[in-house]
């Protein structure tokens, strides 16, 4: 289990939490280190626009890698602007693209995400696109040299859990990068059950930012996450959807 | 009761006096307010026909208690829903209404609060709106701030801490020209993140120039979406052309602004038909643009210099309340504002259930913030103040107010690019 890294640009991390940018406070971040156990924190370029106040680079302590995020893009000619506007503010070379030309649901624009994800790949950006799980657009993503691709499980910010599931399993099954989960886990166990499905890490906000007790629900989250993998690699027995299998093999006769 | 609005000076000719009595008592002495004035851009739009064919078959008085707690169980808010929860039904459901919006706005905007400043450059009018402490025949004293001292302005705010601004003149395309405008946006974008503009209506082409000096937030209150209401309350000038007004929130869109903010200013006419109006506006024109962000405020009636009698009349707190719940139950993506117009206790108390922006440090004067802010004596003249502020609190009090509630207060959240 300790070689079981998530590599991502060259990278190894032990953790398999992301924490995501949406509900930000010195609180979650602490949580998110200390119980959930995140090494990444992504982290929204146009928050950490602001000058003295608050300003959430401070919040983040050292070791962390950044991810800054694109939001606020409409295209991607902005999603590009703002990661190079990240790279100039010290946030490194990984970048979250995230382009949505929909203010209510948020939903992100695939086509804009693979224009903005190939100019940015080859200027040496690690990049992780949230993206809709369709798999035309994820092949596009590895095409134009995504990190990563983040699907999302159910709108941001809605805390329904894996609404996409059967598309987001068919990126697993078919797309060799780290499929990560992003957007809408809303409970530890919808994050376990991504984990076995093979999701490569688990990128959330909102499921900690709105829980009662903030380092409670972080260490849920880390344990949840901990054991969908080990379910994974341990390779889940089988599940009967319907009826009982008979223990008499039908094609007995063959051998006897 | 309506509000008594006619107040003359004493310093009107006796030829001004007359018009202006003309153009209260006289309504053929008026123009056609639903006629477009030379140079007003026509833009091909249904949004409007959209908007009001809601208003106009709104009958709040259907509504029972049975309407406003299915929409509360509803998981989607629809039209219909909204208009129960605007309803005077929903009166006594105002706790379970606020619960269901708190949650909204924390599912949206989790427990931040933004901060920003309003900055009135020029009070010169044109216009004659009965209500409103800037109308040309208001004997205020009147002012145009040049760009140096739009630039002292903007240092002493933005020294405060502020990093968002809201640039304010009164109504005077002659006085306060798109171009003056447009050198007070590049000025604001050297000192602040975010620039947004409450001026007169402008065309496209306009918009987009001032877009292009560093604006990206359009404010346009239609005041009342009643037009028959509007025509008896904007006598005179630009402003009386109410489909002009109407329209300015979709060509600043089509200018390249990022957003507009929309309202209707509370207890002019019927309240529940104008919340209903303003609402319904914001939500076509996001199916239209869904890309743009939108906002709602919900501004009600204050006194004025020379007419300190006027009141938002029939839209108390309690009303005020429930139209903001409801508007963030139907609309949970869209930001909302509350202005210095209401007082401490209720800004305190509404950030905690549906606003998600309110102003702080404000004058609605021209010219005054370094006495507003430092106690020190101006030596410029000032300009005299649109209405007056209720709650007059610093930058630096409301940070630590909102934060004592909980809140965390945030300057920015964007980029201009």
């Amino acid at each position: 289990m300790n070689d079981d890294k998530l590599i991502l640009g060259g990278k190894a991390f032990s953790s398999r939490f992301i924490l995501g940018s949406g509900k930000y406070s010195l609180s979650l971040i602490e949580a998110a280190v200390r119980d959930a156990g995140a090494e990444i924190i992504t982290l929204a370029v146009r928050r950490a626009n602001t000058k003295e106040h608050e300003n959430i680079l401070d919040y983040i302590p050292e070791n962390i890698t950044l991810l800054p995020n694109t939001s606020g893009a409409r295209t991607a000619e902005e999603a590009v602007r703002i990661a190079r506007l990240a790279r100039e503010l010290g946030c490194g070379d990984f970048v979250k693209v995230e382009i949505m030309r929909d203010s209510k649901y948020l939903l992100p624009d695939n086509n804009e995400t693979v224009k903005a994800t190939e100019i940015l790949a080859k200027e040496g950006f690690v990049v992780l696109p949230y993206m809709y799980p369709d798999l035309y657009a994820a092949r596009d993503l590895v095409n134009a040299g995504a990190a990563a691709v983040m699907p999302l499980a159910s709108p941001i910010g809605s805390n329904k859990g894996l609404a996409t599931k059967e598309f987001i399993q068919i990126l697993i099954d078919e797309i060799d990068l780290p499929v990560i989960v992003d957007a809408g886990i809303g409970r530890p166990s919808q994050a376990c059950e991504a984990m076995e499905m093979g999701a490569a890490a688990i990128m959330a906000n909102t499921a900690l930012a709105t829980a009662g007790d903030l380092p409670l629900m972080a260490a849920a989250f880390k344990a949840a996450i901990e054991a969908g993998r080990k379910a994974y690699l341990a390779k889940p027995g089988r599940v009967l959807t319907r009826g009982a299998s008979a223990s008499d093999p039908l094609t007995g006769f063959l051998h006897n | 009761m309506e509000n008594s609005f006619f107040v003359d000076s004493e310093k009107l000719s006796p030829a001004a006096r007359e018009k202006k009595h003309r153009l209260e008592n006289d309504p053929s002495f008026r123009t056609d307010h639903m006629e477009y004035m030379d140079g007003m851009e026509i833009i091909r739009s249904d949004i409007c026909e959209k908007v009001m064919s809601q208003v106009r078959n709104y009958d709040y008085k259907q509504y029972t208690a049975r309407d406003v707690l299915a929409a509360l169980r509803h998981e989607t808010c629809s039209v219909e829903d909204f208009k129960a929860l605007l309803s005077p039904a929903a009166e006594p459901y105002l706790e379970q209404m606020a619960h269901r919006a708190k949650a909204e706005t924390g599912k949206h905007f989790g427990n931040t609060v933004y901060l920003f400043t309003p900055l009135y450059i020029a009070n010169y009018c044109e216009n004659y709106c009965v209500y409103c402490g800037f109308n040309c025949y208001n004997d205020i004293r009147r002012m145009k701030l040049t760009m140096e001292q739009i630039d002292h302005e903007m240092k002493i705010i933005a020294d405060s801490g502020m990093e968002e601004i809201l640039i304010l003149t009164g109504e005077s395309r002659v006085k306060s020209s798109v171009e003056y405008i447009g050198e007070a946006c590049k000025l604001a974008r050297k000192y602040f993140r975010m620039v947004g503009l409450e001026i007169y209506p402008v065309n496209t082409d306009e918009y987009r120039y001032l877009h292009e000096c560093g604006a990206d937030y359009v404010t346009v209150f239609q005041e009342t979406y009643d037009s028959d209401k509007y025509e008896t309350l904007h006598l005179m000038g630009h402003k009386r052309v109410w489909p002009y007004r109407f329209d300015a929130q979709e060509r600043a869109l089509m200018g390249g602004m990022r957003g507009v903010a929309f309202s209707a200013l509370l207890g002019l006419s019927d309240f529940r038909k104008d919340a209903l109006a303003s609402a319904m506006h914001v939500y076509y024109l996001q199916r239209k643009y869904p890309h743009a962000e939108m906002s709602l405020s919900c501004p009600r009636l204050r006194p004025i210099i020379n007419n300190d009698k006027i009141n938002p009349l029939d839209v108390h707190e309690t009303q005020l309340c429930q139209v903001l719940c409801a508007y963030r139950i139907f609309l949970p993506f869209v930001g909302i504002t509350v202005s210095s117009r209401e007082s401490e206790s209720f800004r305190n108390g509404i950030v905690k259930i549906a606003a998600t922006k309110v102003s702080a440090g404000v004058s609605t004067g021209i010219g005054d913030h370094e006495s507003k802010y430092t106690g020190k004596e101006s030596d410029s003249a000032e300009g005299d103040e649109q209405f007056e502020i209720n709650d007059d609190r610093s930058f630096d009090k409301m940070y630590r107010d909102m934060s004592q509630e909980g809140l965390q207060p945030v300057l920015n959240d964007y980029l201009y690019v």
